[in-house]
Parts: C-alpha cells; structure tokens; sequence
C-alpha cells in the first residue's frame, strides 16, 4: 500500500489510468447524448423539453458524488497525512463547481418553460445553491493557503463541515414542500421513467462520470508533478538533465 | 491498523462532521415552518396562513374546476390537496404544464372568503416521464377497466 502510494508508482498508475477514462467517457457521452437527445422518444407531457435531464440529472447526480468523493479524500488526508488524498481533494473542488453550476443553468432554463419561472427559493434549489458557493468558499480557501506554502488543513475542516449540506441537497424534496419534482431514479424504488428514456439517461450518468474522474485525474497528477519538482525520478523521466 | 496519532485526527474529522451535523440540524428544526414553499389547502382551510399577506399555495388543479371569465386571461380554478379545497383567481399568463389533475404553486394572497388571488402561478411537475404511446396505452386500459 505504502509502495503504490509512493509519487512514482502512482504517476505510472495515473499514466495510464487518465487516457482510459479520457476515451470511455467520450465514447459513453456520444452514445448517452446522441441516443437522449435525438433517439429517445418525447415526453408526453413536457414533448422535447425534458431531454435537459441528460445533462441537468447527470450534473446533479455528480455535484453531490464529487463532494462526497471530495471529503472522504480530505478525511484520509486529514487522519492520515498522506498527501495525494489532498491532492484528489484539491482537484475536485473546481470539476464539482462546474457540474453544480451546470446543474443549476440547465434547471434555470428547463424551469421557465415548464414551471413558469426560472429561480424560485425552494429548499432544493436553495441548498443546492449553497453547495456551489461551499466549492467556491473551498477554492478560495485552497488558493489563499497554497500561496501560503502552508499544510491545507483549514481547507480539509471547511470540505468535512460543508459535508453536512449533501444529505439537505437530496432529501430536500422529501423533508420539505418545494416546487422541484421528487427523485427520478431512487436506489430502492422502480424508476419513474420508461426504459426507452432511461437507458440514454444511465449512459449519460457513467459518461459524465468518467469525464470527472479524467478532469480529477489529470489536475491530481499535475499536483504531483508540482510537487515532485527537483526529484531525480522526475527529471529524469521528463528528460531533464537533474543538476 | 492507526496508531495513536491517527485515531486521535480520525477522532477529531468525526467530531468536527458530528458537531457540524448537529448544529446544522437544529438550525433546520428551528426554520422547518419556514423552509417549506408552500402552504396546503387544508393549512389555509385550518386558517394556519395568514391573510391579505403574500403566501403560496401548492396543490392538485381540480377536474372540471378551471372556470375562464370573459374574453381575457382571467381565470378561477380549485386546488385540492385531497382533503380540502380553495379557489384561486388569476390573471395572467398560465405556464405550459397548467392543466387539470396537475400540481400548481400559486403566489398570491388570501382574501378575507379565504380565496387566493394569485399573482403568480408555477408548474410543479412530477418525477415520471414516459412517451406518448405508453402514456396513452395507460389511459386506455384504465377506461377500459
């Protein structure tokens, strides 16, 4: 474990691991999105306005998912002090604001047609709000303490205390009247949706997924490489001659 | 597996997430009245909302209940939660989901008969998609039974 923690073994694992998830998740997005977008059948209520759901449900599902993943690597950064899990931490930050935002766009203009408006402060879309100004408040934070050369330990508290937030997110429409529909696909339940318009959906999900963990992948690894400079095994692999 | 150091941190990431739960939970149970959007037919009928105050209301447009006044975009409907029922006014554009049996947030406030007049009113859709065929295929096998 130690051995494939070690910055060279990893580099390698990353190496190859980064091109993998480049490909499959273009390949899951082209299908998922051609397949949504033009294949899929219309709705009978919303007719094409609902195929936003291939991208705003995807985007939701991830803000959420990518916090998640986020806090656990700054828990096991926190405990035990090993530095790519704050690595993993720190490049998640930003692939999750930019799903949170595109969750929050894509909701906007999906609202007007069919609710009537484009904001209204209900708990879901409220909280989910909040969630994109925590990634911003965890950005900054990072950013501030970076220049500092300081340990980012404050930045891992504010990642585990705006854990509390993911739980309002996804139950707020259970806990709470809001004006946003309640889950479409729950784990425990059939989903609500006909296969015809789910499959698309599914692939759409693991696509966009892959491309976070391309996104995360690739930053984890230049913060690797950042902090790896002036070592022989990386002079040495990037050709440079090590003085 | 962690040794003293690390079951002290592992200890202190708990604490921190605990204390960070519970003080977010009671802030919420505080606010809970306030945190929902809308009032129900049955808490305005309970007269829990006030009156001649900007309030919503949420809740199923009754079958047979949308009642369109003269020439403009005047129209009265009825919304139901199942148990009680209020009239609502509105005099506006409806959005594109409004129809009969659909969920609707109406902004607006209570007259003293406790009708809603309405300055604003939202769609509130469902969870379930489905094409056109499969939807209607159901309509038919319910008429049918």
């Amino acid at each position: 474990m130690k051995k494939l923690l070690a910055p060279k073994y990893l580099d390698a694992l990353l190496a190859i691991i980064i091109p993998v998830f480049a490909i499959t998740g273009l390949v899951l997005l082209a299908i998922g999105l051609y397949w949504g977008l033009f294949v899929a059948p219309a709705d009978y209520q919303q007719q094409d306005a609902f195929r936003i759901i291939y991208v705003h449900v995807p985007a939701a599902f991830l803000s959420l998912g990518i916090y998640v993943g986020m806090a656990t690597a700054a828990a096991m950064a926190l405990i035990f002090r090993i530095r790519v899990f704050d690595y993993w931490a720190a490049a998640s930050a930003p692939v999750g604001a930019v799903f949170t935002f595109l969750a929050l766009v894509t909701g906007a203009i999906w609202g007007k047609p069919m609710w009537g408006t484009w904001w209204v402060w209900d708990a879901r879309l409220t909280s989910e709000l909040i969630l994109l100004f925590i990634y911003f408040g965890i950005i900054l934070l990072r950013d501030a303490l970076n220049n500092a050369q300081q340990p980012a330990t404050a930045a891992q508290v504010l990642t585990l205390v705006g854990l509390v937030n993911i739980p309002i997110v996804h139950f707020s429409v259970n806990w709470w009247y809001t004006l946003h529909q309640g889950a479409t696909l729950s784990k425990f339940a059939k989903p609500e949706m006909h296969p015809s318009m789910l499959w698309p959906l599914l692939i759409c999900i693991v696509g966009f997924g892959f491309v976070y963990l391309f996104l995360t992948c690739l930053k984890t690894r230049t913060l690797l490489w950042r902090s790896q400079s002036g070592t022989h095994w990386l002079a040495e692999k990037l050709g440079v001659k090590h003085g | 597996m962690m040794n003293a150091k690390q079951k002290k941190r592992c200890y202190i990431t708990v604490g921190i997430i605990l204390a960070s739960a519970a003080v977010v939970a009671l802030v919420l149970l505080a606010l809970n009245e306030n945190i929902h959007l809308y009032y129900t037919p049955t808490e305005i009928a309970q007269e829990q909302a006030p009156v001649n105050r900007p309030i919503r209301m949420g809740g199923i447009v009754v079958p047979g209940s949308v009642q369109r006044q003269g020439e403009g975009l005047l129209v009265a409907f009825d919304l139901t939660d199942g148990l009680n029922e209020i009239t609502v006014s509105y005099d506006g554009i409806l959005p594109d989901l409004f129809r009969e049996g659909q969920g609707i947030v109406a902004t607006g406030q209570l007259d003293n008969n406790y009708k809603l007049v309405a300055s604003q009113v939202l769609a509130k859709h469902d969870e379930s998609y489905m094409p056109k065929e499969v939807e209607q295929s159901m309509r038919a096998q319910y008429n049918d039974s």
